[in-house]
């Protein structure tokens, strides 16, 4: 047994490496949960698309969904994907109040796409086209509303960071913990493309 | 802490980069509603176009809100993707392949 090459005592890498930025790490974790949460999203997908025409004998897509709203639903959550990329640029600026502005911002577009989709089922269950309907309506439910729950957590994640934000300014942990949630926000963006693809246009085609 | 602040600029983006994504998924998200809404072609150029561009809005994120690329620090994150990519596409694409033919077999 012999080796080629040998090393220095001190050629080994180590974790506290200078470029070994501890933020990246998270970063890349943070993105990984988010695949997982992909495969999830994928699974209810798949369901959906299983049982898109168990109506049993019920309302379907095109006596159900109204596309100007959910055009102004989109909307709102595209602004805030926007919002939410000029905090980050102000945040790595070190621009504190502009940080702050831009996530409120982004919060206020993501109350108003929650604050829809809550009257939307609130009227679906109330015109009888609750979950428990048939098969078709709880694939709906469980699709959308997993999607809303994500935005829930998303929007209480931010309260968390705009008073981290205030509380403690723009350290490089508060920008780490910013970044996951960028991530987080623009994913669930993603997965209302195709949401609002499968479920509403194709539902009304 | 002072050097990581250049050094991944790609990792939140540049003004520029946000709006040229910001357009591009507006353009991407109108014209499908409008298709569906107003327009007046098949069923099928309507469904395959809205697909398509589902699928090029859904790259347009990932470059410009997401940052994925094929450089040293967005390499990681791309792969990653790209192996759940192929995951999803195999649980919804077979998932819906598999239970189609076997009703159309019951029928």
């Amino acid at each position: 047994m012999t080796t080629q090459v040998t090393y220095p005592a001190n050629a080994y890498p180590v974790p506290e490496e200078e470029h070994h930025d501890p933020g990246e790490n998270t970063l890349f974790g943070f993105w990984l949960y988010l695949m997982t949460d992909c495969l999830l999203f994928a699974s209810v997908f798949a369901t959906w698309g299983v049982l898109y025409f168990a109506t049993d004998g019920g309302p379907g897509p095109k006596d159900l969904f109204e596309l100007d709203y959910v055009a102004i639903e989109t909307a709102a959550l595209l602004v805030s994907s926007i919002t939410y990329g000029f905090a980050m640029i102000s945040a790595h600026a070190g621009r504190k109040g502009g940080a702050l502005f831009w996530l409120a911002v982004t919060f206020v577009c993501g109350l108003v796409f929650i604050g829809m989709e809550v009257n939307e089922f609130h009227h679906l269950i109330a015109e009888g086209a609750g979950p428990q309907r048939s098969a078709f309506l709880t694939a709906f439910f469980s699709l959308v509303g997993m999607h809303g729950l994500h935005v829930t957590a998303g929007l209480l994640w931010m309260i968390v960071m705009m008073i981290e934000v205030s509380k403690r300014g723009l350290g490089g942990k508060t920008l780490t913990r910013l970044g996951c949630l960028s991530m987080f926000w623009h994913f669930l963006d993603v997965v209302w493309i195709c949401v609002f693809t499968t479920v509403y246009l194709m539902g009304a085609l | 802490m002072a050097h990581s602040h250049d050094s991944h600029s790609s990792y939140h983006g540049t003004v520029k980069g946000y709006l040229t994504g910001f357009v591009l998924s507006i353009i991407l998200t109108v014209i499908p509603f409008w298709m569906v809404m107003e327009g007046d072609f098949s069923t099928s150029v309507k469904f395959w176009t809205i697909s398509i561009l589902a699928v090029v809005q859904i790259i347009v994120h990932l470059k410009y809100f997401l940052h994925l690329d094929f450089t040293h620090e967005g390499k990681p994150n791309t792969l990653a993707f790209l192996f759940s990519a192929l995951i999803i596409v195999l649980v919804v694409g077979l998932s819906l392949w598999i239970i189609y033919e076997s009703n159309a077999m019951m029928m």
